[in-house]
């Protein structure tokens, strides 16, 4: 006969719930005994960040989409109506707008983390997998978020980038026609945007639950980008990494605010102010900042089809990048050469960013082809060539001795029984 | 803490390419000190209300401001009394009655500004081909905001050697193109301000700047209120935050 399976909580309520469905003793399990690598930084906090403000934004776009109507002749008042006449609407909608781009520096962050310190490496490559594909999700959910005002750059930048799938030979226009429902950017447009902005979060919320899963598999990477030994190596993630984590976020949630309360337009462009019209084009079209480095990627290839795979190569290679990178080592810090590469690839970026806001023309243009360049060559030639010819400086034996220096006590409530996974 | 820097530098090096995107375009705006900027920065009703007395007896014959309901107004001191009393002033159509018709009837409070004309076509019939833009939302949707306003309302003037103005069209230094299609239309005393403030162009435009800030973004001041409050809240949940953890992790070392 079937049996309810033994729990240890003492809770009457907790422990019957528990021995028919074990939810307690997996969140005992993963969230306050999970142990965390005991010299993580504060770059560590950024993925708990990120988890965060996605919960964020689902909250503040679920009471937005009660009031908002996606229809071409309604949406941009209805925004404005939220911002002037719905009680603390206009607390929500600027909560959400600049919620997204706190979003994405809280992504960046944690994926340049994740890069310095090579957490994608083996046996995290299906975490970072997931990883770049939450990313993906996030850019298309982002995307379609920014054309539900149904301003100037709202229209314009749907225009532009929907034709992007025009680019491809044969399956090019059918896609655009299917994204547009239609012929151009029009309503239907706008309703399928909606009706896919609401859902793509909660196949993110799915998303960010199996990229936590895979995490809690293979344990988080650390500073040392060494695999702790036992629980000498470890805290428990409660409270050690909690109080952390939280005070990292509450930080956060400081610039957050001064973003919301006293520069809440500064992120945004002016022109998505003006309601959209199909006959008027903004002198310049440029996307949310967030999307920079890739428009200017997008730009930089002089032919349409050959920008529109490079810009989505840009993305893709970082799927395969725990086997571009043929080092051993996880850690910039061991590695002096591909060290001085990583900070290159950072202002890589940034120089990518500032472009993709310039007019592709001049100049610009011509450092938008260099960054573009060695964006691809530093993923496809160094980081494979680095690998073979760079010599890594000695690894520390083990966490506790690299950063206690021999002292140091064992945190209260690490279970002394040898680790599952070491 | 190096990577806390680092966190923090990559972060602003992010924003800057968020004011890159901004500094792309046009021509530089002269930036004016306003009693709204700034953290504790809030509305000057005053001039709000000057500015509003202008938009009433000049802006309006040609712009539309039909987000913004004249109860709004009240953000910016207008009493109840007052309110009416300006709304009743306007004949709004409403209807249809039981006869099937529309009919006008004198505003209240709750309805929006009339616009001068019943849809873009007349109002570029009336303008020479050129639409007078709606002034709700203008205080936002130009770079330079205010500023931009204020340049604008202050930057007519005869165009330089060798710039032929179109027939019809107006020089502008801070419109991007420089040709505009609205004249100028502020002269010095060209209101006559209830408060005895003496209404040269400049104050006017500052006004006017003023009150479309206000029309563009009626929670200003309560936004900014929030703020400090959120921000001091936030401040000292840090600082607490912090105390407790590193109480905690200071058994670890």
């Amino acid at each position: 006969m079937a049996q309810a399976q033994a729990s240890k909580f003492k809770n009457p309520v907790v422990n019957w719930i528990d021995s028919r469905l074990p939810i307690f003793t997996m969140l005992d399990h993963e969230y306050n005994h999970y142990p965390m690598p005991r010299n993580v930084n504060y770059l560590w906090a950024f993925g708990a960040i990120a988890g965060i403000m996605l919960v964020v934004m689902i909250a503040t776009g679920l009471f937005l989409a009660m009031q908002y109507s996606s229809h071409t002749s309604l949406a941009f008042d209805s925004v404005e109506r939220i911002m002037r006449d719905v009680n603390y609407g206009w607390l929500l909608r600027y909560v959400h707008a600049n919620g997204a781009s706190m979003f994405f520096i809280a992504v960046y962050i944690h994926m340049f983390r994740g890069l310095y310190y090579g957490s994608y490496k083996a046996p995290r490559e299906i975490l970072w997998i997931l990883g770049v594909i939450i990313f993906l999700v996030m850019m298309g959910t982002a995307f379609m978020g920014y054309v539900l005002p149904w301003g100037q750059m709202s229209f314009w930048g749907a225009t532009v980038i929907t034709n992007l799938f025009s680019a491809f030979p044969i399956v090019g226009d059918p896609i655009v026609t299917l994204l547009w429902g239609g012929f151009s950017v029009d309503n239907p447009t706008l309703n399928r945007f909606f009706a896919l902005h609401f859902l793509l979060p909660f196949v993110l919320l799915g998303l960010v639950i199996l990229h936590t899963a895979a995490l809690h598999v293979c344990g988080s990477n650390n500073p040392l980008g060494i695999e702790p030994k036992g629980p000498q190596d470890t805290v428990p993630f409660n409270p050690y990494v909690t109080i952390k984590d939280g005070f990292a976020v509450v930080v956060f949630f400081i610039v957050f605010a001064a973003f919301v309360f006293f520069m809440p337009n500064y992120m945004g462009h002016p022109d998505n102010y003006i309601p959209a019209n199909p006959l008027v084009t903004p002198a310049h079209i440029v996307p949310e900042w967030y999307f920079l480095p890739f428009y200017a990627i997008l730009r930089a290839i002089p032919d349409k089809l050959g920008g529109v795979i490079a810009m989505f190569g840009s993305i893709a290679l970082l799927i395969v990048l725990p086997w571009l990178d043929t080092s051993k080592v996880r850690s910039c810090k061991f590695r002096p050469i591909y060290r001085q590469f990583f900070w290159i690839l950072a202002v890589d970026a940034m120089v990518l960013g500032y472009a993709g806001a310039m007019p592709a023309e001049g100049a610009w243009l011509i450092i938008a082809r260099v960054g573009t360049f060695y964006y691809f060559f530093h993923f496809l030639v160094l980081l494979p060539v680095l690998g073979k010819i760079e010599r890594p400086r000695p690894l520390p034996n083990s966490i506790s001795e690299s950063v206690l220096k021999g002292g140091g006590h064992i945190a209260a409530g690490a279970h002394a029984k040898p680790m599952e996974k070491a | 803490m190096r990577a806390l820097k680092t966190a923090i530098l990559s972060a602003a090096l992010a924003l800057g390419i968020a004011g890159a995107a901004q500094a792309a375009e046009g021509v530089h705006i002269p930036k004016q000190s306003w009693p709204h900027a700034g953290i504790f920065g809030t509305i000057d009703k005053a001039s709000a209300q000057r500015g509003f007395q202008i938009y009433k007896e000049v802006c309006s014959t040609c712009h539309a401001m039909h987000l913004v309901p004249i109860r709004t107004l009240a953000g910016i001191g207008f009493t109840e009394d007052e309110l009416k009393a300006l709304a009743s002033g306007y004949e709004v159509q409403a209807g249809p009655n039981d006869a099937g018709e529309m009919f006008m009837r004198p505003g209240v409070p709750a309805d929006r500004f009339p616009s001068p004309f019943p849809n873009d076509q007349a109002a570029r019939a009336a303008n020479g081909g050129a639409l007078p833009p709606d002034l709700s939302l203008m205080a936002k949707a130009r770079v330079g905001g205010e500023d931009y306003i204020h340049a604008f309302l202050t930057g007519f003037e005869e165009a330089p050697a060798g710039v032929t103005v179109m027939p019809g069209m107006n020089y502008n230094k801070y419109f991007p193109g420089h040709q505009v299609g609205m004249p100028n239309i502020l002269m010095p005393d060209g209101v006559t301000f209830a408060d005895g403030t003496k209404a040269t162009v400049e104050q006017q435009a500052h006004d006017i700047a003023t009150f479309l800030t206000f029309a563009a973004e009626p929670h200003l001041d309560a936004r900014k209120q929030m703020g400090v409050k959120v921000i001091l809240f936030l401040i000292v949940l840090a600082g607490l935050m912090y105390a407790v953890k590193r109480k905690m992790w200071s058994t670890l070392h």
